[in-house]
């Protein structure tokens, strides 16, 4: 079954996280970082308009640490 | 370690002991004074199916919460092991992490066998094959006390299920239940990373179930004594009694049996503890500090939810009046962040940079950023771990701020803490000296 893109949310796997920072910086509406270079992931799903680039960010980290979470529809 | 029931002259009511009933009448341990006073555990007879159902549903009806922190109703907890996959194992949990707790000492040099009585009757009810009675590598004396407990239980004729002592590493963490079923299963006693922590923990897909030695007591007094027996003491929505460490300025720390609901300061009348108190840490390391105004909260979840706390651990630990909050709780969080696991860069950075804060705000080496950067960093850290150790830092550390707010701008003005050279009052154990690397 295909991911709607508005019912998932961007998480990371702390413990494979290793702060390389690339989803930072593909993915900046949605991915921040702490002063110690770690992910902080903005709240709620991601929205449409970016669900190609959360796929590709999930694609690229190094450590694989990122996944998407499926997560009930937000409330029209 | 000392264990205190003494009634004083404001107790409303006697204090309830029951799981160290027979330890306090006949100050005796062994299997002999276990079944003069207790009797034997009811086990099934051959052939009884519905015995199961019945264990369970009896804890459904005592309401019995676990004791070792999350306080999550346990008759659902087995219910999700009885109606899962079969042939798993059952994970006794008298690791004793919190170095201000004492409780699983207690338990085991008083109470051994209806600790291993409630782990029969549990591994029985969720058909679990085998028993592993994890006490950590640095509590000898828990160790030798299951051991001694095991040796009398097979000449008697008990036990259908084998049991094991398990001595995983002695780290604040290793007791958390993921990090026990990853030592468990062969690798290094660390957290894991689960997406949905409801789904049961397993090792080579055989269920994991880990209660604390506790909750296991409850469960064999309960499959004894009945539900209502059970609820005839503490509150409608939180029955039963529960262990306590209880420790204060001057005194050793001291365990104590109390009803759910007793008043925190009561609590600490019972243990001998009536100096001018700065404050309390409630439920731990990861709890929270009570300030003196609030001491008359009953000592439940409820209660303790409704003023910010829980029970936690079942830790109340007491400073004095002249004690400064601010460098015990500094001492806790250098503490805590060299016990992370190591694992999550969030805790392994986060924790040390907000006791850095904390050390320098208590010697008044700090600029005018420090109480802000503080606060900021505890937002940053928390819920970002694999497990709850840095969220339960965060708590500790918020509620210090809190609760010594006035010390804490004090200190902030560059005033320098008085206390900061004197011995502290909060234990630390010394596995925070132990070379990191220390899992395996």
């Amino acid at each position: 079954m295909p991911i709607v893109s508005s019912h998932v949310r961007l998480r990371v796997n702390p413990v494979a996280c290793d702060a390389f920072g690339y989803c930072a910086e593909l993915l900046p509406e949605i991915v921040t970082r702490d002063e110690w270079g770690y992910p902080v992931m903005a709240e709620g799903p991601v929205p449409p308009r970016l669900s190609e680039v959360a796929r590709r960010v999930v694609r690229e980290c190094p450590r694989r640490a990122l996944f998407l979470e499926k997560v009930p529809a937000p409330r029209p | 370690m000392r264990t205190t029931e003494s009634a004083t002259s404001t107790a409303r009511r006697a204090p309830a002991s029951r799981i160290l009933a027979a330890w306090h009448q006949t100050g005796r341990a062994d299997l002999e004074s276990h079944l003069a006073t207790h009797g034997p555990a009811p086990v099934p007879r051959r052939g009884d199916g519905a015995w199961g159902d019945r264990l369970v549903q009896g804890v459904d009806a005592a309401g019995l919460t676990g004791r070792g922190g999350a306080g999550f109703p346990t008759a659902r907890k087995l219910q999700s092991f009885r109606s899962g996959h079969r042939h798993g194992l059952l994970a006794v949990n008298a690791m004793e992490g919190e170095p201000a707790s004492q409780k699983d000492r207690a338990l085991l040099s008083g109470a051994p066998h209806l600790v291993l009585d409630g782990a029969e009757l549990v591994a029985t009810a969720i058909g679990a094959r085998e028993i592993a009675v994890c006490v950590a590598d640095d509590r000898a004396d828990n160790a030798e006390a299951v051991r001694g407990a095991l040796a009398e239980r097979a000449p008697a004729g008990l036990g259908r299920i084998p049991m094991h002592l398990i001595r995983p590493p002695g780290r604040y963490v290793t007791g958390e239940e993921s990090a026990l079923v990853a030592w468990l299963a062969g690798g290094p006693a660390h957290p894991q990373f689960r997406t949905d922590k409801a789904m049961p923990l397993t090792i080579k897909r055989r269920p994991v179930l880990v209660q604390s030695a506790e909750t296991l007591a409850h469960v064999a007094l309960i499959a004894r004594y009945g539900p209502e027996w059970f609820r005839s003491v503490g509150l409608p929505d939180a029955p039963g009694t529960c262990l306590v460490t209880v420790s204060g300025p001057g005194t050793s720390p001291a365990v104590c049996e109390v009803e759910l609901g007793t008043p925190v300061d009561l609590i600490l009348e019972r243990a001998g503890i009536s100096v001018p108190l700065g404050a309390v840490v409630v439920g731990g390391y990861g709890g929270t500090w009570l300030r003196p105004g609030l001491l008359d909260t009953p000592y439940a979840p409820k209660p303790l939810a409704a003023v910010g706390s829980a029970v936690g651990a079942g830790v109340i630990a007491a400073i004095g009046a002249s004690s400064c909050g601010i460098a015990e709780t500094a001492r806790v969080a250098t503490y805590m962040a060299n016990e992370s696991a190591g694992q999550c860069g969030p805790c392994v950075f986060g924790l040390h940079a907000v006791a850095q804060d904390l050390v320098q705000l208590a010697r008044g080496e700090c600029d005018s950023q420090t109480l802000n950067r503080l606060t900021h960093r505890l937002g940053a850290v928390d819920g970002r771990g694999a497990c709850a150790h840095p969220d339960g830092v965060v708590r500790f550390v918020r509620s210090a701020l809190e609760v010594f707010a006035r010390d804490a701008a004090d200190h902030a003005r560059r005033r320098p803490c008085t206390e900061w050279n004197r011995r502290p009052i909060l234990p630390v154990s010394p596995s925070a000296s132990v070379a990191v690397g220390h899992w395996h």
